[in-house]
């Protein structure tokens, strides 16, 4: 049969979907756990959400969060660092920690028959961290060293340079790994006195996913977190980031880190965005997909397709507990650093008004977020991880099935409206690593605000 | 491991395989083409990558782009180019199939009436900005082609990256566009997998129908190439770049990919250096603080492979330092082999790491991708579980042989990558190394 390639095929309507049930129960001592079952694979995959991100950290501590979750694996109970990976090994098993700025998440995979053995040693590294001297100053060391990398890799010198000025005196105001001054300054004692204080049952959610029952995953995690008690007499309370007030917005300006000679220059521009509760989040997160939020965006399609400036640029807002990062990033050839900051500046003021969202756009905004939105609940991580949102942040149950129909309930008015009231272009922080030699000229006249030199942090 | 699946091949040579998987209502689209920087030549590099670019910028029956009606229905795509293939995906709603199959198909069919000097023109510059942000302005980045360029000879086909030199990808023009397309996008170069949420029998059908009608061609021309001769003296190189700690790379050449001893290096890496309780990583890393981090790997492909070792130094610890205690580690790995425990442990791991792997039905690595792996380089789609028998059933002897007879110190490439302007830090008589 001979195919009609005079038009494309039209696909389906949006199919419909359900978020799997999720089983919760509390522990006698205030541990959350939730299940769900996902038969496809024969893994079990398990997630201990602990609420405890850099945000978390002492102010003069930046690094204290991150330093505690990365010791959890060197040793516990009756085993040492290498036990603990040697047993680990044996059966398979994969872990990862994360340590992001409003949460600690561990994660450990394994085949189904191992999973008694698995959620065992998780919960001892989560409990019952030996915090060992050597193992604290070998592990502080390596993150030493990592600092001193980081200062090579332009991506990270704009990360660390853009979050520092934007939140000055703000627990958001530092990367999770901290700074070389801070980590050289801790000891194991604030280590275990910090993890005695936040890591208690009533501070952990564990979310068991994977192919067993509901009651065989719940009972595996009672199993493996049951006797965990708080500690008595310690005062276990988290800071609240959602209750701060965010720091004051500066006006807008361009601060550039030299780096003799860069091929590129990387590029942040951004502002304080929004907190994970706010109730325009599904309209944020249409304007954010046409404006720079996927490879069809405007941004990308200008900078990229048209200009050929970048292999890639996009835009973001990270939502958190407390207002998160709006985020522009993309890494240009040199030469046309200022132009690239001219284009994107013009984009984020068309899309407030001057050039609003067209039909055409939105719909493609609205179906890139709805219609494949199935594939995001494929595996048993993706499963979990979906549930950590719903711990983290407090979200409804129903929050993943009804997100398509909140998504397609939003119009073009609304995505005008939060790009008026949500994007500043007069309170945009610019930060570019790169060359000064060939950038340094070429920014004379943007129009926004004063220029300023820092030296890499 | 069941992965059942249909396979067909269609009169023009296309080769067709369905698995279904109703888990989730999506479906992965996967096209491999057996074509990769391999089926470049000197002075021409970069090109197998550039024309991937163009295969995302319109073909003849939709001309405004090959993003916008994918991401418009929902889908994830990507595509990549190694040394050996160019494949190209898209995971979509199950009822959006044969719109990723009418794309897919045009692209295949008929990419040149929709081919500009414009389009060619802005993709180059788009390589060559991928070019400096993976490369030219990341610590190391240069690294892997200073690698490649010691283990193989100039007109050796694995002598360059698959990015290619900055020159070479600026000379393209784009009537090498045309030609390429000819010789390797041809329905027989190319294996399609269609993986997810599908009836085989419709999801045959839309193949037929796509893709049935487009033209044979000619067979691509055989690849060849000599072998690199066996090295008889270690080669020592020096790199400098703008990074604060020395780095040090060893290479050896090893079995190709699917190649007797090519699994058992996999697992000689594993025991080597991954995870805390990994021999190199134990003792340069944990115990005696020489290094930051190490890491070793089998890169398997097709025409022969690489093994390599990479070790970051710790303030203050010299090359020197890192190169005796790695290649004692390796001496006393060929002398003792591994241990039991050892074996347990690599084996879990290979088996559990290719179940995580199969856990999707899409994107690079999952089932759709997999199938198509084991079907364009060993005309085999059904290899899973040999493929993990593979691993299964290698001896501790055969990775103690394996591993005395491809890693001699006498064969081996070392790479010192230094801080600028301080080669004392390099390993003795290290010779300035050759970047493109």
């Amino acid at each position: 049969m001979a195919v009609d390639r005079t038009r494309l095929p039209e696909p389906g309507p949006p199919l419909s979907f359900n978020f799997p049930e999720v089983r919760r129960r509390t522990l006698a001592n205030g541990l959350r756990v939730c299940t769900i079952e996902h038969h496809e694979v024969p893994l079990v995959t398990c997630f201990v959400l602990m609420p405890i991100g850099s945000s978390q950290d002492p102010g003069h501590q930046p690094g204290l969060a991150a330093i505690t979750g990365d010791l959890l694996d060197e040793g516990s109970g009756d085993l040492d660092a290498l036990a603990v990976h040697e047993a680990l090994g044996r059966i398979g098993a994969h872990l990862d920690t994360e340590i992001g700025a409003d949460a600690t998440l561990l994660e450990l995979t394994t085949l189904e028959q191992y999973a008694p053995r698995a959620l065992e040693l998780l919960a001892s590294m989560v409990w019952n961290p030996r915090l060992d001297p050597r193992d604290f100053d070998r592990v502080r060391e390596l993150r030493l060293s990592r600092l001193v990398q980081l200062r090579d890799l332009p991506p990270a010198v704009a990360d660390r340079v853009f979050t520092q000025l934007l939140y000055p005196e703000h627990p958001y105001g530092h990367l999770p790994i901290g700074t070389e001054e801070a980590l050289r300054a801790l000891t194991i004692a604030d280590v275990t006195t910090f993890h005695r204080r936040v890591y208690t049952p009533k501070n952990a959610t564990v979310i068991a996913v994977g192919d067993a029952s509901h009651d065989r995953l719940a009972a595996l995690v009672a199993g493996a977190f049951g006797d965990w008690a708080s500690p008595e007499g310690v005062d276990t309370d988290l800071v609240d980031v959602a209750s701060l007030d965010a720091p004051p917005s500066p006006a807008g300006r361009v601060v550039t880190v030299h780096r003799t000679g860069a091929a590129q220059s990387e590029l942040r521009m951004g502002h304080i965005g929004l907190a994970r509760s706010t109730p325009d989040y599904h309209a944020l997160l249409v304007m954010n997909m046409i404006l720079g939020g996927q490879f069809v965006s405007r941004i990308n399609m200008n900078l990229r397709e048209e200009k050929g400036y970048t292999y890639g640029a996009r835009t973001s807002f990270e939502f958190r507990k407390g207002p998160g990062p709006f985020v522009f990033q993309t890494s240009v050839q040199s030469d046309v650093t200022a132009e690239a900051v001219r284009e994107v500046l013009a984009e984020i003021r068309a899309i407030r008004g001057g050039r609003p969202v067209t039909a055409a756009e939105l719909e493609l905004g609205r179906a890139a977020l709805t219609r494949g939105y199935p594939r995001n609940f494929e595996t048993a991580e993706q499963l979990g991880r979906a549930a950590v949102q719903l711990a983290l942040y407090g979200l409804p149950d129903d929050y993943f099935t009804t997100f398509v129909p909140r998504v397609l309930a939003i119009d073009e008015h609304d995505v005008t409206r939060v790009a008026e009231d949500h994007l500043a272009p007069e309170r945009l922080l610019t930060v570019i690593v790169g060359d000064r030699d060939k950038v340094g000229p070429t920014l004379e006249g943007l129009d926004l605000g004063e220029v300023s030199e820092v030296a890499i942090a | 491991m069941n992965i059942p699946f249909v396979r067909h091949r269609l009169d023009n040579g296309l080769e067709v395989l369905i698995h279904a998987d109703q888990n989730c209502p999506i479906v992965a689209v996967n096209v491999w083409y057996h074509v990769g920087s391999k089926n470049e030549r000197p002075g021409r590099t970069g090109f197998a990558h550039l024309f991937e670019h163009l295969m995302f910028e319109g073909s003849q029956h939709y001309d405004k782009g090959f993003f916008h009606p994918l991401q418009a229905a929902g889908a994830l795509l990507n595509g990549s180019t190694n040394a050996d293939r160019t494949n190209y995906w898209e995971v979509v709603p199950s009822n959006a199939l044969e719109l990723a199959m009418w794309m897919e198909s045009d692209r295949m069919g008929y990419l040149l009436p929709a081919l500009t000097d414009a389009k060619f023109e802005n993709q180059r510059d788009v390589v060559l900005n991928e070019r400096r942000q993976q490369y030219e302005n990341r610590p190391y980045g240069l690294a892997g082609m200073a690698i490649v360029a010691a283990l193989y000879p100039p007109d050796h086909p694995y002598h360059w990256l698959t990015i290619g030199a900055a020159e070479d990808i600026t000379a393209a023009r784009i009537e090498d566009v045309r030609a390429f397309f000819q010789t390797y996008y041809r329905p027989r170069n190319a294996s399609l997998s269609i993986a997810g949420d599908v009836q085989p029998d419709q999801a045959l059908r839309l193949a037929e129908d796509y893709f049935g009608e487009l033209e044979a061609g000619e067979e691509p021309p055989p690849f060849t190439c000599t072998p690199p001769d066996v090295r008889t003296s270690e080669s020592r190189m020096v790199l400098e770049d703008r990074v604060e700690l020395p780095r040090l790379y060893l290479a050896w050449h090893s079995p190709a990919l699917f190649a007797a001893g090519d699994a058992e290096l996999d697992l000689v890496a594993e025991v080597l250096a991954s995870g805390k309780t990994s021999r190199l990583y134990r003792t340069l890393v944990f115990e005696q603080r020489l290094a930051t981090e190490v890491a070793a790997s089998q890169n398997s492909r097709e025409a022969g492979s690489f093994f390599q070792i990479v070790a970051t130094a710790a303030p203050g610890r010299s090359l020197t330092e890192l190169e005796r205690a790695i290649t004692e580690e390796i001496d006393r790995f060929i002398q003792g082999g591994p241990t039991a425990v050892e074996m347990e442990r690599c084996r879990a791991q290979a088996e559990s790491q290719f179940v995580y792997r199969l856990q999707t039905v899409g994107g690079f690595g999952g089932k759709g991708d997999q199938l198509n792996a084991y079907n364009v380089f060993l005309g085999e789609p059904d290899y899973f579980d040999r493929d993990l028998a593979r691993y299964r059933e290698a001896s501790s002897a055969a990775l103690q042989r394996a591993a005395a007879e491809y890693l001699r110190p006498e064969t081996r490439i070392v790479l010192s990558v230094v801080p600028k302007g301080r080669t004392a830090l390099a390993l003795e008589d290290a010779q300035p190394a050759v970047v493109a």
